[in-house]
């Protein structure tokens, strides 16, 4: 039985294009991007392209784009980063409190030295408030990190409104893109973007890299010391084979003129047809106006996350209680914690499946309704034992 | 085509490319995910882990995956400082380690720890008194490279591990992504707490790493997330690096156990053909490591050398590929007190297992041309 992942926001398998570029990198551009000699110069110009390719693509200069080891990295570069150096301008931080634990760790780490931090609550879609922003902005506030798409559940912030905000304020403002990235184009100067994080093994590229857009004057401190590489922001001999496939996974989603999200809405469709056919209760968690339509967030009532979960696995269907980072303890949402409260229901019983490349309609329409023989297998379980009690 | 330039970085394994793609291709999986293809990535990560530890003959938790040999060295020192700050606030270092660890003790001094940066003896080598010497109440971490990435030259680690041995709130951290493979290290007997290897510079692929800390030492993150690798460095794991940065390990240990006169044999013979130049002056002691031979020529600009051998396809360097755009002289070689002359014209040759003698006659024959030709 082959199994059905529909996991693409924990991550994503390499596209083969990506994977031959890479291993073309490997095989001939070996070479340190700091040497002088040929090999080295040859590394160097692969690098250079790269990094004017990305730039171009999000509407930056090559001088503003530092390429990391993922998404963890570029937003604690970001969010640490941007606070060691401003310091003296504040030690006020606004976040919220559904952002990916790189953010929320990274902020809750800055208040151990000192730094205070707002969390802003979101209503029951998920979505940032402005007047919440508007509240809690400080003259000493120096930076405002709110996620693009949420890891979780799909809500889209408004975020080139949450950034008008901010925008005669000395606080920069950062964007965790990571979800977001690769469904539409992304322009940093039209959303009024300082910081920007993005991840390579979620667009069907290489683990282990990604990049953070930080604009011209900009100030953040490194995180690691060393050699002079990315500009002093990012010391360490550049993974170039993983850069020229992020890079190629970039390319294969622009020049093809972002295809998947059209593809990702038809699958939402059918999922969500598939189970009103089969008569199934249950709840789509998350925005019904703004929402990525690669991830789709789903309460049952009356099951329980382990055991969807693992029925789940048995039927061959790979999906996910949350975000990977913290499925594997299987500790409760705090984004829906965060949208419901701690005593809804709706935190206990939902899954997240999550649309990519793996995937095609008829595949959706199967596990649409093996999901639903599921449902119906454990509400009449949960049924029997309540009659039983 | 020669390529002596293997302390910069080296060409990745055929079998590490082969790695790389299975499990690139077929484990997929995010590792924290709890459906099959995490499963299965996570056994795949545990026996990393497992054969890692193996190879270094430590546990596999004590093994932490990172991006590369800076951010091992990062994660060692900052580590240490932030989770032991309330010890002490003193660090010793050496003038001769590798930017990632002086930079990023240059960093920690401007956030009130006090750095020594012992000076070495003339060979290049710390001296176990000097490290003696500075040693005080408040030294919460000594950090000291194995093999020195220009010079070759090998420190005393296993004196300088017996030295801390009975010193409970003194870490010893050893850098030793030049050493690995090369010149075996015990990690276990030496008293090392903390110790720093690279993937690409032992025929593995950049953006690879790994750093071992011992059980119960303590380690602040450099990364704040989702919780991986035992707390201790966030970020979704790199498996298909991870997995190639094994492999890679496996075979150069292979290669060690096998081959290890045959380097030595490549510099003894670099050595005696250098002795038939007049103009040149070996600057790196015997007995070091076998890989690496710096030697000056003073009076010719080391970068329209190494422009004449890249020309004739011979790849070597002027200095750690890390500071080759400073335009300084090396760091390293005006630390061991050379004169300017000696330490402006520096030339590194580093080998890997795949060179042979033939490639150090044809080096030695068109360095002889080069010079003469630089005379006319």
């Amino acid at each position: 039985m082959d199994a059905i992942y529909l996991d693409h926001a924990a991550t994503t398998p390499v596209h083969p294009a990506v994977i031959e570029a890479m291993t073309n990198a490997l095989q001939t551009s070996f070479g340190n991007p700091s040497s002088i000699h040929s090999f080295g110069r040859e590394s160097r110009a692969i690098l250079d392209r790269c990094r004017r390719y990305v730039a171009d693509k999000i509407g930056a200069s090559e001088k503003e784009i530092y390429f990391t080891s993922g998404g963890t990295e570029a937003d604690n570069l970001a969010i640490i980063g941007v606070a060691l150096a401003n310091k003296a301008k504040g030690k006020h931080i606004i976040t919220t409190q559904i952002e990916h634990h790189a953010v929320l760790h990274a902020a809750e780490h800055l208040e151990t030295l000192g730094f205070e931090v707002t969390y802003l609550p979101v209503n029951q879609y998920g979505q940032v408030e402005m007047r919440t922003l508007q509240e809690s902005l400080r003259d000493d506030t120096i930076l405002v990190s709110i996620m693009m798409v949420n890891n979780e559940v799909g809500t889209l912030q408004a975020i080139a409104e949450l950034a008008a905000i901010i925008k005669d304020h000395q606080a920069y403002f950062h964007t965790d893109a990571v979800q977001a990235f690769g469904l539409e184009q992304i322009n940093v100067a039209k959303l009024g973007l300082d910081l920007l994080s993005v991840s390579g093994h979620k667009i069907n590229g290489p683990k282990g890299t990604g990049f953070l857009y930080a604009g011209k004057g900009v100030k953040f401190h490194a995180l690691q010391h060393g050699g002079a590489q990315e500009r002093l922001k990012r010391p360490g001999t550049e993974s170039l084979p993983a850069i020229v496939g992020l890079t190629k996974a970039i390319e294969l989603i622009v020049e093809d003129n972002y295809p998947h999200k059209a593809s990702y809405e038809n699958y939402r469709t059918v999922f969500l047809q598939v189970l009103a056919q089969e008569g199934i209760t249950f709840q789509v968690n998350g925005a019904p106006n703004a929402y990525a339509p690669s991830i789709l967030n789903i309460s049952f009532p009356g099951t329980s996350v382990e055991s969807l979960l693992m029925n789940l696995d048995l039927d061959g269907i790979a999906a996910s209680s949350g975000s990977a980072c913290t499925a594997g303890s299987l500790e409760l949402s705090h984004v829906l914690i965060a949208m419901y409260g701690e005593q809804d229901p709706r935190t206990e019983n939902a899954i997240r499946f999550s649309f990519g490349l793996a995937n095609d309609a008829a595949q959706i329409k199967k596990a649409a309704t093996k999901v639903s023989q599921i449902i119906k297998r454990l509400t009449k379980q949960s049924t029997i034992i309540e009659e039983v009690k | 085509m020669i390529y002596f330039d293997n302390s910069a970085t080296t060409k990745p394994l055929q079998e590490v490319l082969e790695s790389f793609h299975t499990v690139s291709e077929s484990y997929y999986g995010n590792a924290s995910s709890v459906h099959r293809l995490g499963l299965e990535a996570s056994r795949i990560l545990r026996k990393a882990h497992e054969q890692a530890g193996l190879l270094l003959n430590v546990n596999p938790e004590e093994i932490i995956f990172t991006s590369g040999g800076t951010e091992g060295n990062n994660l060692a020192i900052k580590g240490i400082a932030y989770a032991y700050q309330s010890r002490g606030k003193h660090i010793i270092t050496s003038k001769i380690e590798h930017p990632s660890v002086l930079v990023a003790c240059e960093f920690l001094a401007t956030q009130g720890f006090e750095i020594t940066y012992l000076p070495v003896d003339q060979t290049g080598v710390v001296k176990v008194d000097d490290i003696k010497a500075a040693l005080r109440e408040d030294t919460i971490l000594v950090s000291i490279m194995h093999v020195n990435n220009e010079l070759g030259t090998i420190q005393p680690i296993k004196e300088i591990g017996a030295l801390l041995s009975d010193r409970r709130y003194t870490f010893f951290h050893v850098d030793d992504v030049q050493g690995f493979g090369k010149v075996k290290l015990e990690l276990k007997d030496n008293g090392i707490d903390l110790y720093t290897l690279s993937g690409h510079k032992i025929h593995g692929l950049k953006g690879t790493g790994l750093l071992y800390v011992k059980k119960q030492v303590r380690l602040a993150p450099l990364f704040h997330g989702g919780g991986q690798q035992f707390e201790r460095r966030s970020g979704t794991e790199n498996l298909p690096g991870i997995v190639s940065l094994v492999k890679a390990m496996r075979v150069v240990t292979e290669y060690h156990l096998h081959h290890a006169e045959h380097i030595q044999q490549l510099n003894n013979k670099l050595r005696l053909e250098l002795s038939h130049f007049p103009e040149v002056v070996i600057n790196t002691i015997e007995d070091q490591a076998p890989h690496i031979l710096n030697f000056s020529i003073p009076g010719f600009k080391p970068e329209v050398i190494l422009h004449a051998l890249t020309e004739r396809n011979i790849f070597v360097s002027t200095k750690s590929a890390c500071s080759s755009k400073k335009p300084d002289e090396s760091a390293v070689l005006s630390a061991i007190q050379l004169p300017r002359a000696q330490s402006t014209s520096a030339i590194r040759v580093s080998f890997s297992y795949h060179n042979n003698e033939g490639e150090v006659e044809l080096f030695a024959r068109v360095l002889k041309k080069i010079l003469k030709d630089l005379k006319k």
